[in-house]
């Protein structure tokens, strides 16, 4: 943020009414950064919160003046789903699925990425370099197999690890490539003091390696779980009737009540809150992890 | 310590190797066979399904709107989300909540926004119509999802909605990387903010945008959702995507052995893209010297 500083004081418009040698700090941009920045706000945010205040109003409001604020104010769509038990059942799919992707997207990534980053042995790159490629490896293009794999293989197709199991495996490769270089950066000295205390590796992976991972494993499980969370080619092939996950509930809600619009609006407003929530609460985690992925 | 490996690496490698690698190998095999989802794989026809596909003007055309998709994205997203992240990266009121809106469209599953943006583009009585008919003017007579001509410029301008966030971020995220030296000697020596930012900052960010165009390239070539959201790839096939083409052929028509040849183009047309953007663009990055030299000249 210090670069904003110097930039911010040479604005295009006092540009051309002073100098150019000033180094004079202030805060505040121009007054024409602003409504930019105010064009921006509203057409980011203006088609959501449209949707949220489109839930509080009736049909007919929305066919007579579409571009109106709620008059009156009607709450019968946002309790018609939040009664509506396909919703909550549609949250409960979409959560314990996003936890499992999360959990063994963590738990493996991690084992994986530990020798990876700290043992020397022969097969140590070669090893990496498979998981590297499996980022170049789209879903899309394994999903008609896996469909066929998960539901006339395994006879998983309409289960919760069904989806959480081939979404954890996509998602593994771009875990241990941001985990990799998170371990190998933490100091070799703890690993000789620990193994000179007598711990075995394993013990130190869990008692030393693990508790000091704690923010390379936030980022990738949060990554995981936002995709997992909003992901929808998958389950749409894999899970029918109250297995379905909310996106796919969404999806249903919106075409088969094609003309509820208040009703599309309520629900879909409702099913965004969840990620807008995590977003809240772990945004600088999916930035950094983002950031870590394009640097990577 | 072999056995030490194989415990820590075992459970990620079998998972990946089961459920990415194995389908990926079992997409080639079934792309050699007439297949309908039942019954063993008996009725090989070699390259039948890829001459098949690659003659199907349903795919060609699929092909080209990926296409369109990936280089309209990167020719939009890159000087609007370029001019956004530097009219933010200077302090000013609301900094911190500006950023988070900006990334709110990213986080909503494409699904959601999809939902959304089909009720906003409601032909007639849509948010979108009534505001245009306010001065004066109106959208296509079919609804801007339902006019062949314009339709996939809409799910265009919906992808730009909910990604230009990403860049923006992405993009200030690199600009807390430029040291700030460079700025004060810039200052110091007389450079307008103008200046500044075409031979200081634009430079120095060449690395976070390229990263950023791959992404934003391999996203488009995979893109799924929003399509078949907004427009199930229709009217009259003017948006499919060759994913689209391919969830069609193998889910609702269950010719396995065609969607599987599909996907195998798809996946060899994101490979040579990725392996030539490699070679051609993001190698300059590796040769870091020469850049940094440019830059600070």
């Amino acid at each position: 943020m210090s670069a904003g500083t110097i930039t911010g004081t040479v604005t295009p418009a006092k540009r051309q009414a002073t100098n150019t040698r000033r180094i004079k700090r202030q805060g505040g941009g121009s007054p024409l950064v602003y409504l930019i920045a105010l064009v921006v706000v509203a057409f980011t945010v203006g088609p959501v919160l449209y949707g949220v205040l489109g839930g509080f109003r009736t049909n007919a409001q929305l066919a007579d003046k579409p571009a109106a604020l709620p008059d009156p104010w009607v709450l019968t769509n946002y309790t018609g789903v939040l009664t509506n038990p396909d919703f909550w059942q549609y949250a409960l799919n979409s959560a314990i699925i996003a936890l499992l992707t999360t959990a063994i997207v963590v738990i493996f990534g991690m084992m994986a990425a530990y020798p990876l980053a700290r043992y020397q042995f022969r097969w140590r790159e070669p090893l990496f370099l498979v998981f590297v490629l499996g980022l170049l490896f789209p879903a899309t293009v394994a999903i008609i197999p896996l469909f066929i794999l998960i539901s006339k293989d395994l006879h998983m197709g309409n289960t919760w690890w069904g989806v959480a199991l081939p979404q954890a495996a996509f998602a593994l490769p771009m875990t241990v490539v941001i985990l990799r270089p998170f371990l190998m950066a933490l100091p070799k000295e703890l690993e000789e003091a620990s193994l000179l205390d007598g711990a075995s590796r394993i013990g130190f992976f869990w008692r030393i390696l693990v508790p000091l991972s704690g923010p390379g494993m936030v980022t990738v499980g949060v990554l995981a779980f936002v995709g997992s969370w909003n992901s929808y080619l998958l389950p749409l092939l894999l899970l029918q009737d109250d297995m379905k996950t909310l996106p796919l509930g969404v999806a249903d809600f919106s075409s088969e009540h094609a003309s509820d619009t208040a009703g599309v609006f309520a629900f879909t407003s409702l099913a965004m809150i969840p990620a807008l929530i995590f977003f809240l609460a772990m945004q600088k985690r999916i930035v950094g992890g983002l950031q870590g992925a394009v640097k990577g | 310590m072999r056995l030490e490996i194989l415990f820590f690496v075992a459970p990620a490698l079998l998972v990946f190797l089961f459920f990415v690698v194995w389908p990926i190998l079992k997409a080639v095999q079934f792309s050699v066979y007439r297949w309908k989802g039942y019954g063993p794989l008996v009725d090989f026809v070699g390259l039948d399904n890829y001459v098949s596909v690659l003659q199907n003007d349903v795919f060609t055309g699929a092909f080209t709107h990926n296409m369109i998709i990936v280089v309209l994205s990167i020719l939009i997203q890159l000087p609007l989300g370029l001019a956004i992240a530097l009219l933010l990266n200077r302090k000013m009121w609301g900094q911190g909540v500006l950023r988070t809106i900006i990334f709110v469209p990213y986080v909503l599953a494409e699904v959601i926004a999809g939902v959304v943006w089909f009720q906003l583009l409601q032909p007639q009585y849509g948010v979108i119509d009534t505001i245009l008919g306010a001065v004066g003017l109106h959208g296509p007579e079919e609804g801007w999802l339902g006019t062949p001509d314009v339709a996939l410029y809409t799910v265009i301008a919906v992808l730009t909605w909910k990604y230009l966030g990403l860049a923006v971020i992405l993009f200030l995220a690199g600009l807390q990387g430029v040291p700030e030296e460079l700025y004060e000697a810039a200052q110091i020596d007389g450079a307008s903010w103008w200046q500044v930012q075409r031979k200081i900052t634009i430079p120095l960010l060449g690395p976070t945008v390229r990263t950023w165009a791959f992404l934003s390239m391999i996203g488009s070539l995979q893109l799924f959702d929003m399509v078949w959201i907004l427009t199930g790839g229709g009217p009259a096939n003017a948006t499919t995507t060759m994913a689209t083409f391919l969830i069609n052929e193998g889910t609702k028509r269950s010719n396995y052995g065609i969607a599987s040849a599909a996907s195998v183009i798809l996946f060899v047309v994101a490979l040579v893209m990725a392996l030539l953007y490699q070679f051609f663009i993001l190698r300059r990055d590796t040769q870091d010297a020469p850049r940094t030299k440019k830059a600070k000249r």
